[in-house]
């Protein structure tokens, strides 16, 4: 019980038949990560493909709505794919690509990590399986289409829940009956180790990126960083490079979606318990016998009953709060960034928004907010145009 | 010395495994009893779990039929007791961590040696992470059961070293689920275990007709038959239990003078 260990959380459990895949990723990671012809190929692909750096964009209009803190909004919404998931899956499908492996597979939630995976096997000539809950490929059909435009193969989970931890199952089960020519590009810092490691290497770019811009445009290291929690891939990516500065508060915000005093949220660390699941230990919305919770939130990123190991540690050791944010706050926060900056953020992002919005203005008018925003809202419109009641087909 | 142990001495094991609460844990109770009667040497008994990840959707669908049914891990310990009181066949469970952790692994454990459990095979605890729960299976005698897979390769040495009980060897990549071949991995595996412990060891994920258990037991000391029995039980739910019998009968029949 050492490799990859958060505190207590993380490890490995994982089939046997999996073990010596994730052996050999780890060996193959550890390998190229500092070696000079795949950093100068991935970094190359994160500025000319993906489009990093991403802006760091000063909200002016919500900063004075708000009338506290200076918001900050990190655009992840604005690379290539529509979010942050692209550069994680630059980097393993690369990877994927110096073990030599020629076929990817993905689960996918809203959709948005299959389409960066798609994206990604295009560009580098991999095959690539992706495999998501039908009852996300109804909710997100347009990126179901997507992920096949650009020749994907997607795999409709009928399993469990239907949802993203079924995708998940299905996504391992599939590696377990193929793992030579297969890397699987998991999609947050989740599952056994080395993934939370490696993806939150990934990602940790976001929050680098932001320490240099604010640098420059303010002088000063922002006050405290917000960010949504899925898996808590995006947010790891913010939080990483500032966990050492232990002045900077780092919020994640968990979909609570009909409320966390009802059976029909997502928020992992707010309501859930220490657990052993898709090769994690962390914490796990689950029963008290240990059978995974069917969870829910109006947004499929977010609607996963687990958590990244890191964040689970960085819960434990109290760097790092989590807050709660329902369906109705974030479909206001939705609408209310699209109306006052003229952004449209995805449902998952937005759940960051509306807590920015409670939180800016109990700061001063001299302190830093950051707000991650993960991804582009365009894939959500319909959804919450059903939200509010309209009929829209995509 | 573990029951476990038993189940090796009556010729080559035929092992079926079920899914407790499958239709009714009535139910289970009298195959397990009935099973052992008509031959089979250790049963496997799944305690189901919401995500069953190393499982194909047959017994994916025992899990959630189980689980809808309201069966627990306690009602599962009741009924080993009863069982107990008429029936010493080596029983080892077969769930995922998770049941485990949550109940408390000490807990767990204990209870498993009070009800007479004997054995205990958890998928997704690979050696690694043995630890979690092997410290509990010392102090009170019950065998964590190993797996190796064809892909282990360069790691099957060291997890057999510390084997007890038998090896679960898995005869495919992939999960279970009945397959009309089996490849020829399974033998090279088994021969490996012989070199560095001299233990029993029996194949799973796949095996459904007696000429895959003859095949398989010319070189492995038992088979495991899980997907095929689940079929059997889905097919006639609680008048399963003559039809799983008698399947148990062909399938020990076929292997016993292997
Ligand atoms: C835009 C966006 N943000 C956030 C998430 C949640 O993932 P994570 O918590 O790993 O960032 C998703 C997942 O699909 C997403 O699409």
């Amino acid at each position: 019980m050492v490799k990859g260990r958060f505190g207590i959380h993380g490890g490995q459990y994982i089939p046997e038949t999996l073990m010596n895949a994730v052996i050999e990723l780890e060996e193959a990671y550890n390998r190229l990560k500092d070696d000079a012809e795949f950093k100068e190929e991935l970094n190359s692909l994160l500025m000319n493909y993906a489009g990093r750096p991403s802006p760091l964009y000063y909200a002016k209009k919500m900063t004075q709505d708000l009338g506290g803190a200076k918001v900050y909004l990190k655009r992840e919404d604005l690379n290539h794919t529509g979010s942050h998931k692209i550069n994680n899956v630059l980097g393993q499908v690369l990877l994927a690509k110096y073990m030599g492996k020629t076929r990817v597979i993905a689960e996918t939630g809203a959709g948005q990590h299959g389409v960066a995976t798609a994206t990604a096997a295009a560009l580098m000539g991999m095959e690539c399986e992706i495999f998501m809950g039908k009852e996300d490929t109804d909710r997100q059909a347009l990126n179901v289409f997507r992920m096949k435009l650009l020749g994907a193969k997607v795999h409709v989970v009928t399993s469990g829940t239907q949802t993203l931890k079924d995708a998940v199952n299905e996504t391992l089960r599939e590696w377990s009956r193929r793992a030579d020519d297969t890397h699987y590009v998991l999609g947050s810092v989740m599952g056994p180790h080395p993934f939370p490691t490696i993806v939150r290497d990934f990602q940790k770019v976001i929050g680098c990126e932001v320490r240099k811009q604010i640098l420059e445009m303010e002088g000063r290291l922002p006050d405290a960083l917000v960010a949504c929690v899925g898996g808590g891939s995006n947010a790891i990516g913010l939080f990483y490079d500032f966990i050492e500065d232990r002045d900077i508060r780092l919020i994640g915000c968990e979909a609570a979606g009909h409320g966390i005093d009802t059976d029909k949220n997502a928020a992992t660390i707010t309501t859930g318990t220490v657990g052993i699941f898709h090769g994690m230990k962390s914490y796990f919305c689950q029963d008290e016998y240990g059978q995974i919770a069917p969870v829910y939130s109006i947004s499929a990123g977010l609607d996963y009953p687990g958590v990244g190991p890191e964040h689970a540690y960085l819960h434990d050791t109290g760097r790092a709060e989590y807050v709660a944010v329902t369906d109705n706050e974030a479909v206001e926060a939705f609408e209310y960034l699209s109306r006052i900056e003229g952004i449209i953020p995805a449902i998952e992002s937005a759940h960051a928004v509306a807590y920015a919005r409670k939180l800016a203005p109990t700061m001063g008018k001299e302190q830093i907010l950051v707000v991650g925003l993960s991804g582009r809202g365009d894939k959500d419109v319909a959804a919450i145009a059903r939200y509010r009641g309209v009929d829209i087909y995509e | 010395m573990n029951n476990i142990n038993n189940a090796f001495t009556n010729g080559k094991a035929f092992i079926p495994f079920i899914t407790a609460g499958d239709p009714s844990i009535e139910i289970t109770e009298q195959l397990v009893l009935q099973m052992a009667e008509a031959g089979a040497d250790l049963i496997e008994l799944g305690i189901p779990f919401s995500d069953p990840v190393a499982e194909g959707e047959v017994i994916q669908g025992a899990n959630i039929r189980a689980l809808s049914g309201g069966v627990t891990v306690d009602r599962i310990f009741e009924m080993v007791k009863r069982i107990r009181c008429k029936c010493t066949v080596p029983i080892a469970f077969m769930t995922y961590v998770n049941p485990v952790f949550c109940y408390g692994p000490e807990k767990f454990i204990r209870n498993c040696k009070e009800a007479g459990v004997d054995g205990l095979i958890i998928p997704d605890l690979p050696y690694e992470e043995k630890g979690e729960i092997m410290p509990f299976c010392t102090k009170y005698g019950i065998n964590l059961i190993s797996m190796i897979a064809p892909t282990s390769k360069n790691r099957i040495r060291m997890i057999a070293k510390e084997a007890k009980g038998f090896i679960y060897c898995v005869s495919s990549m992939g999960v279970t689920g009945v397959r009309e071949n089996i490849g020829d991995e399974a033998r090279e595996m088994v021969e490996l275990v012989k070199t560095v412990n001299d233990i029993p060891c029996a194949i799973g994920f796949g095996v459904s007709t007696p000429e895959q258990a003859v095949k398989m037991t010319k070189f492995a000391d038992g088979v495991i038959v899980g997907s095929a029995i689940v079929k059997i039980v889905e097919k006639y739910g609680s008048e399963c239990v003559p039809y799983v019998v008698e399947y148990v009968r062909t399938m020990k029949n076929a292997i016993k003078t292997m």
